[in-house]
C-alpha cells in the first residue's frame, strides 16, 4: 500500500504545485467512499429496522388504525389521539405510577443495590464475592415467566402465596393479604429490582476492583475511615459506570413492562400498577371488545419515546460525559 | 521516632512473605529495603504502615507495641511508586487531604499546604489537575501529601521506579536532602543497590522473605556476611570461582583448574581451614588488564580472551571467560580492550571474599 502512494506523492512533488491538489482530492473521496462503504451494512440495520418503524409509528399515531377498521385506507385524524391520551381519565394515575415505578427501582435497586452488592462483594474473600455475584444473578439468568411464576407463588393472598400461609398476621393489618393483594407495589418493585440489581452489581464490580491498590493503601494512610475511602475514593472514582447505570436503567425501566404485566396485569383494581409501556402495549396488542388500537398505542409509545429522549439529553448534559476526555498533561519537570 | 521489628513474619496460605524479620531502625535514620521482586520488603513495609496485619512478631514504635494500631493513627507518611495521587483531585485537594481527613481549620489547611508545596517547588501547580502533571511533578506531590501531616515516620516504595533516569537522579538527591533537613525516620524499599546505596544510612538486604544483612552500606559492600548479599550488592555484581584454598610453599594459593592465584595471609587463613572447594569472589574494579609497562606478578596475573566490551564512558566493562567462568572487570577505557583479544588480567586481591559453598555464608566475617 504505501509504496505506490510514496510514488504518486514523489511524482506530484517532482511536477510541481499544480499537479497535487486533484490527486489529493480523488484520494480524500476514495478513501472516504470506503469508511461509507464499511458503513452501509450497518445503516441499512438501523434504518430498516430503526428508523422507518419509528417513522411509520409516528405516521401511525396519527390515524384510527385498528383491527377494526383493518384493510381500509388509513384515516388521518390530525391530533385526536394525542388528545385523547392526554385527556383520559387514567392519564395522571399512570404518569404518576410511571414515576413512582422508575426511580423508586432505579435508586433502591438498580443503583442503590447494586452498589451495596458490588461493595460488598469485593470486600469479603474472593470466592465468596464471586458466590454471591453468581446467587444475585440467578434472577436474570431465569426466563421472566418462570421467575414470575415463583414470585406470585409466594405472594399471592390465603391459601394460595406461601408467605401469608406462613405469616398471616405479619406487619398486623395485612389480615393475609399481603404483599399481590394488600401492597401490590411492593412486588413488582421487588421483582423488578432483583433482576435489574444485577446490572449494576456487574458494572459497579469491575469498576470498584479496576481501582490500583495503591489508591486505598494512600487512603488508609492519609487517616481514612472505611466509610471516607467508600466517600471521597471509591464513588468519584466509579462516577462513570454510575452515571451510565443511571441513564440506561432510567430508559430501559421507563420501557420495561413485562414482569408488571405477568405479575399484575396492571391491577389489582383499576390501574393500581399500570405504568406507561404497559398501557401502550394493552391500547396496542390487547383487544377490548374484539378491537386493538394499533394507532392509539402508536401515540402512548410515541410519547414515551420522547419522554426517554428528553430524559436521556438531560442527562448526557446533566453528567457532562464530554467531560470524559482528559486533557493532554504537560510533560516537564 | 524509633522502630523496632521483632520476629516479623507474614505468610499467606503456607506462602511465606516475610520470615521472623529483626532489625532496628534508630530515630532520623533512613534505612533502605534491598531486593530482588518478591523478597518481602514491600511486605515488610505494609506490615509497618499497617495496612497487612503481621502473623508473628511485633512492630514497636519507640517502644510501643503498634501491631494491632490502624494505620492512620501510626503518624506514618506513604510514597508510592505508582504516584497513588486521587486522579479525580486537584493537587491542593490531594496535598489536604489527611488534613480535611483530621478536620482540621479551612485556613489552618491552606497554610500548611502551601508551605509544603513551596518546599517541594509545585506552589504554582495547587489548581491543576493530576493527570495535567508529569511523572516528577506527581511524584513531588505524592511526597507532598505524606509531609503535610508531619509524620513521625516517612515509608517509601520504590518512589523512583517510574521515573525516567535523569529525573531519578535528581529526584534521589532531593529526597535524602529533605529527609535530612527534616529529619524524619525514613524506610526506603528498593530493587535498586545504587539508591540504597547513596540514600540510606543503613541497607537490610533481604532475599525470599528473609532479612540476609543488616548494615551500613560500606559494610555490606566491604564485607559482606553471605553469597547473596556480595552478589546483589555493587554493580556489576561480584565475580565469583570455585577454588581450593592452600598453602603452598609458605604462600597461600587459591587454585582450580584454571587458575592460581596467591591470596594475602590474613583472608586465606579462614579460607583455607575450611575443608574442600570454597566460592571466591572478586569485584569488577579488582580486576584490571595489564598493558606493556605493568609488572606480570607471579600468581597474581592470568591470560583470558575477551568476549564483550561495554563502553560505559568512563571506564570499559569487560567480558572475559576465565576456564569456562564468565568474569566481569572494570577498566580503563585508554587499555582499548577488543573482544577477541588475548589479554593478561591482573588481580588485586587485597579483597577478596571467601564463602562457604552449602550454608553460602562469608568464611571472612560470619
Amino acid at each position: 500500500m504505501t509504496q505506490p502512494l510514496e510514488k504518486e506523492a514523489q511524482a506530484g512533488a517532482a511536477a510541481g504545485t499544480s499537479g497535487v491538489p486533484r490527486r489529493t482530492l480523488l484520494r480524500r473521496v476514495r478513501s472516504t467512499a470506503t469508511a461509507y462503504g464499511f458503513l452501509v451494512p450497518t445503516m441499512a440495520l438501523v434504518l430498516t429496522f430503526f428508523v422507518i418503524p419509528g417513522i411509520l409509528l409516528l405516521i401511525l399515531s396519527f390515524t384510527n388504525l385498528a383491527s377494526v377498521n383493518f384493510g381500509d385506507p388509513w384515516n388521518f385524524i390530525g391530533f385526536a389521539n394525542f388528545e385523547r391520551l392526554f385527556t383520559d381519565r387514567f392519564f395522571p394515575k399512570i404518569l404518576r405510577n410511571t414515576v413512582f415505578y422508575v426511580f423508586t427501582t432505579l435508586i433502591l435497586f438498580n443503583l442503590g443495590l447494586a452498589l451495596v452488592l458490588a461493595i460488598v462483594t469485593t470486600n469479603i474473600p474472593r470466592r465468596a464475592g464471586f458466590f454471591f455475584r453468581l446467587v444475585w444473578l440467578l434472577p436474570r439468568l431465569t426466563p421472566s415467566v418462570v421467575y414470575i411464576l415463583m414470585w406470585r407463588r409466594i405472594g399471592q393472598a390465603e391459601p394460595y402465596g406461601i408467605y401469608n400461609q406462613l405469616f398471616p398476621e405479619f406487619l398486623g393489618a395485612s389480615g393475609g393479604n399481603l404483599f399481590l393483594g394488600g401492597s401490590p407495589w411492593t412486588f413488582v418493585i421487588l421483582t423488578n429490582g432483583f433482576v435489574g440489581a444485577s446490572f449494576g452489581m456487574i458494572i459497579f464490580t469491575s469498576a470498584l476492583l479496576s481501582i490500583p491498590e495503591d489508591l486505598l493503601t494512600a487512603a488508609k494512610v492519609d487517616g481514612a475511615s472505611a466509610w471516607r475511602i467508600i466517600r471521597d475514593i471509591k464513588l468519584p472514582l466509579i462516577k462513570w459506570p454510575l452515571l451510565f447505570i443511571a441513564t440506561y436503567q432510567t430508559l430501559s425501566l421507563l420501557t420495561s413492562f413485562e414482569y408488571i404485566l405477568l405479575l399484575t396485569e396492571g391491577g389489582p383494581g383499576l390501574f393500581t400498577t399500570e405504568v406507561w409501556a404497559l398501557t401502550a402495549y394493552k391500547r396496542a396488542f390487547a383487544t377490548y371488545a374484539g378491537n386493538s388500537q394499533w394507532a392509539f398505542g402508536a401515540t402512548w409509545a410515541i410519547v414515551l419515546v420522547t419522554v426517554a429522549l428528553f430524559f436521556a439529553v438531560i442527562y448526557v448534559k446533566l453528567f457532562k460525559f464530554d467531560e470524559l476526555v482528559e486533557e493532554p498533561r504537560i510533560d516537564n519537570l | 521516632m524509633r522502630v523496632e521489628l521483632d520476629n516479623l513474619s507474614k505468610a499467606w496460605d503456607g506462602v511465606v512473605g516475610a520470615d521472623r524479620i529483626t532489625l532496628e531502625v534508630a530515630d532520623g535514620e533512613m534505612v533502605a529495603f534491598l531486593g530482588p521482586s518478591g523478597c518481602g520488603k514491600t511486605t515488610t513495609l505494609l506490615m509497618v504502615a499497617g495496612i497487612y496485619r503481621p502473623t508473628g512478631g511485633t512492630i514497636s514504635f519507640d517502644g510501643r507495641v503498634v501491631n494491632e494500631v490502624a494505620p492512620k493513627d501510626r503518624g506514618i507518611g506513604m510514597v508510592f511508586q505508582s504516584y497513588a495521587l486521587y486522579p479525580h483531585m486537584t493537587v491542593f485537594g490531594n496535598i489536604s487531604y489527611p488534613l480535611r481527613l483530621k478536620r482540621l481549620e479551612k485556613g489552618e489547611i491552606r497554610k500548611r499546604v502551601e508551605q509544603v508545596a513551596d518546599m517541594m517547588g509545585i506552589g504554582d501547580l495547587l489548581d491543576r489537575r493530576i493527570a495535567q502533571l508529569s511523572g516528577g511533578q506527581q511524584q513531588r506531590v505524592s511526597l507532598g501529601r505524606a509531609l503535610v501531616k508531619e509524620p513521625q515516620l516517612l515509608l517509601f516504595d520504590e518512589p523512583l521506579s517510574n521515573l525516567d533516569a535523569r529525573l531519578r537522579l535528581a529526584m534521589r538527591g532531593e529526597i535524602k536532602r529533605l529527609q535530612n533537613d527534616l529529619g524524619i525516620t525514613s524506610i526506603y524499599v528498593t530493587h535498586d543497590q545504587v539508591e540504597a546505596m547513596t540514600m540510606a544510612d543503613k541497607i537490610a538486604v533481604m532475599s525470599k522473605g528473609v532479612l540476609q544483612a543488616y548494615d551500613i552500606p560500606e559494610a555490606l559492600y566491604d564485607r559482606p556476611k553471605t553469597l547473596f548479599v556480595a552478589g546483589f550488592v555493587g554493580n556489576p555484581p561480584m565475580n565469583f570461582f570455585d577454588v581450593e584454598v592452600m598453602l603452598l610453599g609458605g604462600e597461600f594459593h587459591a587454585k582450580n583448574e584454571s587458575l592460581d592465584l596467591i591470596v594475602p595471609d590474613d583472608r586465606a587463613a579462614k579460607a583455607a581451614a575450611k575443608e574442600g572447594r570454597v566460592v571466591m569472589g572478586v569485584r569488577p574494579e579488582d580486576v584490571d588488564v595489564a598493558d606493556d609497562s605493568s609488572p606480570r606478578v607471579e600468581g597474581l596475573t592470568l591470560s583470558a580472551k575477551v568476549e564483550v566490551v561495554e563502553p560505559l564512558g568512563r571506564e570499559d566493562l569487560l567480558g572475559v571467560v576465565v576456564g569456562g567462568v564468565n568474569v566481569r572487570l572494570l577498566v580503563d577505557k585508554t587499555k582499548r580492550a577488543k573482544p577477541g583479544d588475548l589479554v593478561d588480567l591482573v588481580f588485586n586481591m587485597d579483597n577478596v571474599q571467601f564463602f562457604d559453598p552449602e550454608t553460602e555464608e562469608s568464611l571472612l566475617w560470619a
